[in-house]
């Protein structure tokens, strides 16, 4: 008998689900989704200014400033962790990023266009991959809990930040300065952004990495029963360490986006950014007792946050309801998720 | 030849001795019950059989040679597999997904590896077939039953070709119908040749389907003897101590 077929080997009471009851329609990001579409279509009466190209240009380019980070945390949230760092990352990686661009100006060192950009994203990515690193030993290896280390983390790596530019910040200068604003706030085709570009492929991979290989399969493993994992040969602690390395890593793109389309690495940058993610991450569907997430979800729970940030700006209410807006959104998304367990059974 | 042999077997965690000088062999298939209250030392036996925990001294030998498990994988390799008590399953994870976690099927695109899910489907579905269980491979674990579980922690070690499957108390904590399938599936793995060691605190079920039965008390072998030459009053004594041993 096909394993697809209406109901289990003759037992005529063992019927299968509806197809809303299971797979993606059945999970909290497609109810965010639907909720999201509804904001959209408020938002589009309130506001004329809306649906224009150019807004809708901003909108991808503003949540694409968390929304890599998302999908990295996204990772370590299915595996049963949490990552506070990300918000430190980012700036860390965006100081490194351009100190490193600034010190090679200096020394004006140039051997082949392009080197200097090269040199100065590979330093500010290898320090977030570090940083990822120490978090994801100390939480496999140590066994210390994700909370903690990273909140440690957090305000280590933000501390080594204001040390290292003395709290004044740094610009990205030298010959490849242009070169850097174009790949990071640049747009193709007029309007389309290119990290929005890069959020797309990253989200596609990761879709294919959870759904369709080993790897992913056993990060969902992990955050369901790690023990289980364990027992059958998953490579728990290895996968953590990985983890770790990429949530810090996709923080540290978007370090060096935010960077390029600021045209500067503030040491304060992207400070408390680790709750807007992890707040994103949340509504969008990723559990925080591990075992449900993804890259979808993660890019909806981002849309979200700024569709009804940049909504609320253009309806000229207060910008500062946006926060408790998320929250409410917070609550509200967890709730209905809940609510719908419960009448599952 | 016997399929499993423990020779003398003792396992001390500090100043407790969970197992003292246990001896006893497995034939192939065979089913034998292990009984015992609670801190008799099932649990710990089974974990040493299945690699999680190394014997303090005393020698195993599987198929007629000294066996050194040190792992959890090296006792798959053997060809023993384990069902756990808490059934080691992920909840979030389909019924086919658990049974291949950690050894999941494949296509191939050039070096990369990617997620066979219609073979695995397939075979999973096929197991549940063969264990004659209502489950099906692509439902998710948590909306499961104690029983559907139990099937699919069973389908896990029919994947394998599996000699020796060590069940540690699969009916704790079901239903009565699915206690039922649960002693059917164990005979059908004994239909399979496959030898079973069932882990059980329930009288009814050890001599429904056992050839076998063995009674620990306080990390002893208290008695070994054939189901049809014991008696539920008989075990019940040993296992409380009224009778010393038989």
């Amino acid at each position: 008998m096909s394993p697809m077929s209406d109901t289990v080997q003759g037992f005529t009471n063992v019927r299968r689900s509806r197809w809303w009851q299971r797979g993606f329609f059945s999970s909290q990001s497609a109810y965010v989704l639907v909720a999201l579409l509804l904001v959209i279509l408020m938002m589009s009466f309130a506001s004329p200014n809306f649906l224009t190209p150019g807004n809708i240009s901003n909108i991808a380019r503003n949540f694409t400033f968390i929304a890599i980070a998302t999908l990295g945390i996204t990772l370590v949230i299915i595996t049963g962790g949490i990552d506070l760092s990300v918000g430190s990352t980012i700036a860390m990686t965006a100081t490194v990023t351009s100190l490193v661009m600034n010190g090679l100006n200096d020394a004006q060192f140039q051997p082949f266009p392009g080197f200097s950009l090269i040199v100065s994203v590979g330093a500010g990515l290898a320090v977030a991959a570090l940083i990822g690193l120490i978090n994801g030993l100390s939480i496999a290896w140590l066994k210390l809990s994700p909370f903690v280390t990273t909140l440690a983390s957090l305000s280590i790596v933000r501390g080594l930040t204001y040390v290292l530019t003395q709290g004044r910040g740094s610009y990205p200068k030298g010959p490849d300065k242009e070169l850097f604003i174009d790949i990071t706030a640049g747009k193709v085709f007029g309007y389309v952004p290119l990290p929005f570009l890069y959020l797309l492929v990253l989200a596609l991979i990761m879709y294919i990495v959870l759904h369709h290989t080993a790897w992913g399969r056993h990060i969902f493993a992990i955050g369901g029963n790690e023990q289980a994992g364990r027992m059958t040969g998953v490579k728990v602690d290895r996968i953590k360490v990985q983890v770790y390395v990429i949530s810090a890593l996709a923080a540290g793109l978007n370090g060096i986006i935010i960077s390029g389309w600021l045209g500067s690495a503030p040491a304060n940058l992207a400070t408390s950014y680790e709750l807007t993610i992890i707040a994103a991450a949340v509504i969008g569907g990723a559990n925080l007792a591990g075992g449900v997430g993804g890259a979808a979800g993660a890019i909806i729970g981002c849309l979200l946050i700024e569709v009804i940030r940049n909504g609320l700006i253009l309806a000229g209410i207060d910008p500062y309801w946006q926060l408790t807006l998320v929250g409410f959104i917070i609550l509200a998304a967890v709730l209905v998720d809940r609510l719908r367990s419960l009448r599952a059974g | 030849m016997a399929l499993l042999e423990l020779e003398n077997v003792t396992k001390e965690f500090g100043a407790i001795t969970a197992l003292q000088g246990v001896s006893f062999t497995v034939n192939p298939g065979e089913t034998v019950g292990l009984m015992g209250d609670n801190g008799a030392g099932k649990s710990t036996l089974v974990k040493i059989i299945s690699g999680i925990f190394a014997p303090t001294s005393g020698q195993l030998h599987f198929e007629g040679s000294r066996a050194y498990i040190h792992s959890p994988g090296e006792a798959r390799r053997l060809g023993i597999e384990t069902v756990y008590q808490d059934l080691a399953l992920s909840d979030n994870l389909t019924a086919s997904a658990n049974i291949f976690l950690g050894r999941e099927l494949f296509w191939r695109l050039g070096p990369l590896r990617f997620l066979d899910h219609r073979a695995m489907n397939a075979r999973a579905a096929e197991l549940f077939a063969e264990l004659k269980s209502e489950t099906r491979a692509d439902d998710l674990v948590r909306k499961m039953s104690g029983g559907q579980r139990q099937a699919v922690a069973i389908a896990r070690t029919r994947l394998a070709d599996a000699r020796l499957i060590l069940m540690d108390e699969p009916t704790a904590a079901i239903s009565v119908r699915q206690v039922a399938e649960v002693l059917s599936l164990i005979r059908r793995l004994k239909e399979a040749g496959i030898a079973v060691i069932l882990i059980s605190h329930r009288m009814p079920d050890v001599f429904s389907v056992c050839d076998r039965v063995i009674v620990m008390r306080r990390g002893t072998k208290v008695a070994d003897k054939k189901v049809a030459e014991s008696s539920p009053e008989e075990v019940t004594a040993l296992i409380t101590g009224a009778k010393e041993a038989a």
